[in-house]
């Protein structure tokens, strides 16, 4: 089960989808289409496989997802067509409450 | 990774230049690819730029990250001396340099030349490598020179982390409309100027650039472009709403331009309430933060800068002048010269903390405590309410009879005068006092007010101890080109009116 901090990059062993830990700490049954997600290295990819049903609702580009209290936040940055979950618990996509533009 | 998602997700968006033509976010990821080729081909453990803002930089920024080496924007205003002795701190390294100057870095060791000219051809056109990326975050994403009171430069380490941590927890990918557009006017070694690059593109937004500010060019050019956001130092905007004002009540006004952000010093309270006024559909924010933590920590958004303005409550007025909120990522407190927590409302120094502050330094130790806290050696305040108000930089109090007396309080009296254009205050050596406070003032074309004058409207807002013992009249105030006053240089030509004793 992977350590979760906040910068931490996984990918999915089932599908295309890979994301970057915004929020979360400890160690998190953190899955993609239902299996468990590898640690991102340079030359990490899905190893074959299809995401199982129930979790092959997709995950989307640059979408946060989180967990029911929002101790867990992960923002999509390759798209797949896995879901993302915490064990067998999906994610859900966080409401986007956006900061006025300071750059 | 940034750019990579802004390529895959709408790479056929204009990044860069005119909305007609510009530089795709495909083009813009396939020429950073070409890059980074020959980045790592000279075996430079840096790639730098020296030369005011063109495609060339988001191309050599990118780049630079896909080679894995920082990126040190360099001040090419700097005197040649004081720029190669930058240059050599980072050696060896490539240099972008501008092409009307080509000849200010050679004959360093260890320092390769790239024309700006010379790498927009070898990008033109070619194909990117794949990449072969860290995924860690630990890597430098930039070095920045920050000029000190004292003492050689210090490079700010800003690693991929902070950077990214940053652009996530402030900009929602993609959340630009295609018709969207930000003029970029702060010069690339400013970190609002990075900032802006990264945090534009990871959103989708157009990327206008004025490579030399001249507030009539800024003005022109927001129309031209149909320009929707832009962000500007304090003195940038006095100087906008001077050639708005000119140009009366019923002048075109900027009607495309969604939103104004402002930061890097404390803006003077008439130029923004001026700007409020002569802008009334324009959303103002006014961002803080500095080199060492990714630029933004707080912000006074919008509508909080309408409420203030228009507030009959000093205490929601005073938030006009203030920093406004920190970043829900952000933590801040303000902290005593022993570092304990002092209590709502009492300043001291505001200390940051949270992922995007980095207080590293190249080759000096970093300024951080053991459990992450960055103090700022800004001096500032918390009010009830949650608003933090910045006083200036803890170097900069003049410490008179004892007490500490902050410019800035000073300062925004006598700017409150209507014969007074600009004004700063500061200390210089007094034997009885300790220092004693000068105020130098700029007045406007027309105008006139006597010393006292002045000195009387300090000592009627002010505490008496305030009341500067001498006005200096001068014809302009020294700034740098990202807006700061700078106060040695004041210190330094005036030291005549202090009595020569030391501290």
């Amino acid at each position: 089960m992977p350590a979760l901090k906040p910068g931490s990059r996984f990918t999915s062993s089932v599908c295309t989808t890979q994301v970057i830990v915004v929020k979360g700490a400890g160690e998190v049954d953190l899955t993609c289409g239902g299996a468990p997600m590898l640690a991102a290295t340079a030359g990490t990819a899905a190893d074959g496989g299809q995401p199982a049903d129930g979790a092959s609702g997709g995950t989307l580009m640059g979408k946060r997802y989180v967990d029911p209290d929002e101790t867990v936040e992960v923002l999509c940055t390759k798209p797949g067509d896995g879901s993302l979950g915490i064990g067998g618990a999906l994610l859900d996509l966080k409401d986007a409450k956006p900061l006025p533009a300071s750059d | 990774m940034l750019l990579e998602m802004a390529a895959d997700g709408f790479g056929d968006r204009v990044a860069l230049g005119p909305a007609d033509g510009g530089l795709t976010y495909r083009d813009l990821y396939d020429s950073a690819g070409a890059a980074s080729v020959r980045f790592r081909s000279d075996g430079s453990s840096h790639v730098a730029i020296a030369d005011l803002s063109s495609a060339a930089l988001p191309i050599s920024l990118f780049g630079a990250a896909w080679a894995d080496l920082p990126f040190v924007p360099l001040n090419y205003r700097l005197p040649d001396g004081e720029l190669a002795s930058l240059a050599s701190r980072i050696s060896p390294a490539t240099v972008v340099t501008d092409p009307d100057s080509p000849d200010r870095l050679t004959g360093i060791d260890g320092i390769g030349l790239l024309s700006r000219h010379g790498l927009m051809g070898l990008v033109d056109g070619a194909e990117p490598p794949e990449p072969e990326w860290d995924m860690t975050g630990e890597g430098t994403a930039i070095e920045l020179f920050t000029s000190g009171t004292t003492g050689e430069p210090k490079a700010a380490v800003l690693r991929h982390r902070h950077l990214v941590s940053y652009v996530l927890g402030s900009v929602e990918f993609m959340g630009a409309d295609e018709d969207e557009a930000a003029l970029v006017s702060v010069p690339p070694y400013h970190v609002a100027g990075i900032a802006a690059i990264l945090s534009n593109v990871y959103a989708g937004r157009r990327i206008v650039q004025l490579p030399t500010f001249d507030a009539d060019d800024w003005v022109a050019l927001v129309r031209a472009e149909s320009v929707t956001s832009a962000m500007v130092v304090p003195t940038m905007l006095t100087r906008i709403v001077e050639v708005l004002n000119a140009e009366g009540p019923d002048g075109p006004g900027l009607p495309t331009l969604r939103s104004l952000s402002y930061g890097g010093g404390r803006m003077p309270s008439p130029t923004i309430q001026r700007a409020l006024e002569l802008l009334p559909t324009t959303a103002f924010v006014n961002a803080y933060g500095l080199t060492e933590t990714s630029s933004t920590v707080a912000l006074l958004g919008p509508d909080e800068h309408r409420e203030a303005v228009a507030s009959a409550d000093p205490a929601i007025r005073a938030r006009l002048g203030s920093a406004g909120r920190p970043l829900p990522t952000i933590e801040v407190t303000i902290r005593d010269d022993l570092g304990d927590k002092v209590a709502v409302g009492q300043p001291g120094e505001i200390w940051v903390r949270g992922e995007q502050v980095s207080g590293e330094y190249r080759g000096s130790a970093p300024r951080l405590t053991a459990d992450g806290w960055f103090p700022t050696h800004d001096g500032g305040w918390m009010d009830a309410d949650g608003y933090l108000h910045v006083t200036g930089r803890i170097d900069d109090v003049i410490v008179k009879g004892g007490q500490n007396v902050s410019p800035g309080g000073i300062e925004e009296v006598l700017v409150s005068h209507p014969a007074v254009a600009d004004a700063a205050a500061i200390g210089l050596p007094d034997s009885q006092w300790g220092e004693r406070i000068i105020a130098v003032v700029v007045l406007h074309p027309a105008a006139s007010a006597t010393s006292d004058e002045l000195r009387d409207a300090v000592r009627d807002r002010l505490r008496s101890n305030r009341t500067p013992d001498h006005v200096e009249f001068v014809a302009s105030l020294p700034y740098n080109d990202t807006g700061k006053l700078l106060r040695r240089v004041l210190r330094s030509d005036l030291a005549h009116l202090g009595d020569g004793s030391t501290g």
